[in-house]
């Protein structure tokens, strides 16, 4: 406790910082701890795996940094601003500019195209109508998606659904990108495509990557850092050099 | 998130479940197009009446009278003014004074007198009155049969329907008293009538007592007149299907000449009797003067400045006033049940939506996450419901049009069979195009605002939760 709170007035650049957070839902009678009593910081352009077993209370964690819940106790800091403090539409103006985040099931509009999807957080943003179109072909450009752009999400295979839902978690410049289980839907060989452009993102554009997975080979593989959870519980947290490297992945390939 | 956004998104949604959303739409138009529909036949209806009666000349026509018409005295509740025998004559220069008044048409001598006309040899007594050229708008004369005056000094006569029976001798079965004009227009249009009158004519040397006898205030007392009975010739142009019995202001008569022929004629009037004393100048006295007013809401000036002037007035303007009354009552009523369907309609808005919350739960959690406010979700249910209630307001006034214009012809067949002229039941103002569409804009955005809060305050992570 007293260390964790050395580490994070230690760390200036510190972009995320938990204190004490608590998610608890009532179920019925029976009080579910989601999220119990987590301190941890991350540092900006940091790479952090998220590992935990189901229930664990990864994904509870990961909602709280992005604004889609509000703590039941304890405090989430981003850029040095109490999320516990926003008002809704403050969160709103903070998950519309300072998040991206991506899903397991992509969660594309099904009803508009990708570019369409694309531009909505622009929409939200109102940003003009004229930058609107450069801008999402910049962003599917950079997926490598600018082909399909017309096309409606049921007509694009899953790799390049999450190619889109990336486009779409980077159009508004975020600092934050904050990824559910990105690879859960995908085979290993579109899910490693995915790694590497989140990787790509942390080291080009300077992103803090959050990513929630289950699987322990693929925080391994490309986060720098590997917290584990277990029971709404802070259980362990590792630093792993060896993603700090440029050239690990077809190693790490092989290795599997 | 800006307008343009907010509609192309909700339309968007709106044709992704077309059926639905088209079925409701339908709805609202049903709605709109009952309220207009409603609406729009009190519309008409007033117009209609309002129509008929400005035409009937009694609601823009003030009758003046002398104070000195002792038939109209005490009816006046006017205590102030002078006993009838000192006030003024209603003569031509009070006439003129009073047409020069602001806001009159015209105003006209009533000249009507009993005299006798002779047509195949037979005489008829009747009263004979003068028409003003303006009367021919006058909606007696609409079922006219012939035509009329074709000039105002021209030796012509219309006739009354009733005058015309019995100058072709015919007698009304009392059951059966609906006789077509045009089968008695045909024997008589063209024929000639001859009409005996009695003309004033000045003597040229006045008796030299009667001079004393005579009001001596007066300079003119000098002149005197005689009686001559006199014939003229008039050429029936026209059978009017008017009754003669009506409270049809200037046309209580059987037979009608021009006004201006009638004047020429010096025709002897019952008030030259009463002016005997004084009226025997070259100056023409009237017993009354209509007077025509280019506004009905200016009747009651114009009243105020002839009373001044020292004449009686009447009018019919109470009776507007009621109308008009019982106009804006039946124009609510009709507007209630007409809202009615709109109210069921906006249910329907209601329904629709709730669906589409729960139909697009999962839509509303992406949007929210990816950075979505409440508001922006607000507004784009808002936006939908919006969208729904002016397409169907624009249907809806389509619509309504359309039935009204059935029901016009519809009506106007039905008239035609009856041999009455067509008319116009169905009037739908522009205004009532533009406050109909607004209503059920407004209306459908009263019926958006549970639905929208409702998709505003969804959980993101609940909603994110259900695949």
């Amino acid at each position: 406790m007293t260390g964790a709170t050395a580490t994070i007035s230690a760390n200036g650049g510190s972009a995320i910082q938990l204190q004490q957070l608590c998610r608890h839902y009532r179920m019925g009678e029976t009080l579910i701890r989601a999220v119990d009593g987590v301190s941890l910081s991350v540092r900006a352009g940091e790479f952090v795996a998220l590992l935990g077993s189901s229930g664990s209370g990864k994904s509870s964690v990961l909602n709280l940094i992005a604004g889609l819940d509000r703590p039941t106790a304890g405090s989430v800091v981003v850029h040095g601003r109490d999320l516990a403090k926003m008002s809704r539409e403050e969160l709103a103006h903070y998950r519309l500019h300072t998040v991206g985040m991506v899903f397991q099931s992509f969660n594309l509009i099904p009803s508009m195209t990708v570019a369409e999807n694309v531009e909505l957080p622009m929409r939200f943003a109102e940003v003009d109508r004229g930058k609107r179109d450069g801008l999402a072909r910049e962003a599917l450009t950079r997926v490598g998606l600018q082909a399909r752009m017309h096309h409606r999400p049921s007509e694009l295979s899953g790799g390049e659904q999450q190619r889109a839902a990336l486009a779409r978690a980077l159009i508004n410049r975020p600092q934050l990108l904050l990824a559910d289980e990105p690879t859960g839907n995908l085979d290993s060989h579109t899910g490693t495509e995915i790694m590497n452009m989140l990787r790509d993102f942390n080291r080009q554009l300077g992103m803090t990557v959050v990513m929630v997975t289950h699987e322990r080979a693929l925080a391994e593989r490309y986060a720098q850092r590997m917290i584990f959870l277990a029971d709404g519980k802070l259980v362990g947290d590792e630093a792993n050099p060896a993603a700090s490297g440029m050239d690990l992945p077809r190693v790490e390939a092989g290795r599997q | 998130m800006k307008l343009v956004d907010l509609t192309e998104l909700a339309v968007r949604n709106l044709r992704e479940s077309i059926l639905r959303n088209s079925l409701t739409t339908v709805g609202i138009s049903v709605g709109v197009a009952s309220l207009v529909a409603m609406l729009s036949l009190g519309i008409g209806l007033q117009q209609l009446a309002s129509r008929r009666l400005m035409k009937s000349g009694l609601f823009d026509t003030v009758v003046v009278t002398s104070r000195r018409d002792l038939r109209n005295f005490g009816r006046e509740e006017n205590a102030t003014a002078p006993p009838p025998g000192e006030s003024k004559i209603l003569d031509e220069t009070a006439r003129q004074e009073i047409e020069r008044l602001p806001n009159v048409l015209e105003a006209y001598p009533d000249i009507r007198f009993p005299t006798t006309l002779v047509y195949d040899d037979k005489t008829h007594l009747t009263m004979v009155a003068g028409l003003p050229a303006s009367a021919k708008s006058n909606d007696a004369f609409e079922t006219l049969q012939g035509q009329f005056f074709s000039s105002d000094t021209a030796h012509e006569a219309v006739i009354q329907k009733v005058f015309a029976e019995e100058l072709l001798g015919r007698t009304r079965k009392p059951g059966l008293d609906e006789t077509n004009v045009r089968e008695l227009a045909g024997p008589l249009l063209g024929k000639e009538l001859t009409m005996r009158y009695a003309q004033r004519e000045s003597s040229a040397a006045p008796p030299g007592p009667m001079k004393d006898a005579a009001s001596p205030d007066e300079g003119d007392t000098g002149a005197a007149y005689s009686v001559v009975p006199r014939e003229l010739t008039l050429k029936i142009v026209g059978v009017a299907d008017l009754d003669p019995e009506s409270m049809r202001g200037p046309t209580r008569a059987r037979v009608f000449l021009p006004l201006t022929l009638a004047e020429s004629l010096h025709i002897m009037l019952p008030t030259d009797l009463r002016e005997v004393s004084r009226g025997a100048g070259d100056q023409p006295v009237y017993s009354s003067v209509n007077v025509r007013v280019k506004d009905p809401a200016q009747i009651r000036a114009i009243e105020d400045a002839i009373k001044k002037m020292g004449f009686n007035t009447f009018s019919i303007l109470d009776a507007t006033r009621s109308l008009q009354q019982f106009f804006a009552v039946l124009d609510l009523f009709l507007g209630i049940f007409g809202s009615l369907a709109l109210a069921v309609a906006s249910i329907g808005i209601v329904n629709t939506l709730v669906m589409a919350i729960l139909e697009r739960r999962r839509e509303i959690g992406i949007m929210k996450a990816i950075g979505a406010s409440d508001g922006d979700v607000q507004k784009l249910f808002f936006a939908e419901a919006g969208a729904m209630g002016i397409l169907g307001g624009i249907a809806g006034v389509a619509l309504g049009w359309a039935i009204g214009q059935a029901i016009n012809l519809g009506t106007n067949v039905y008239l035609k069979r009856q041999a009455l002229p067509p008319e116009h039941f169905w009037m739908v103002p522009m205004w009532l195009v533009g406050a109909a569409i607004v209503f059920a804009f407004v209306v459908s955005l009263a019926a958006g605002l549970y639905p929208a809060r409702r998709a505003a305050r969804l959980d993101p992570v609940q909603a994110l939760r259900y695949e």
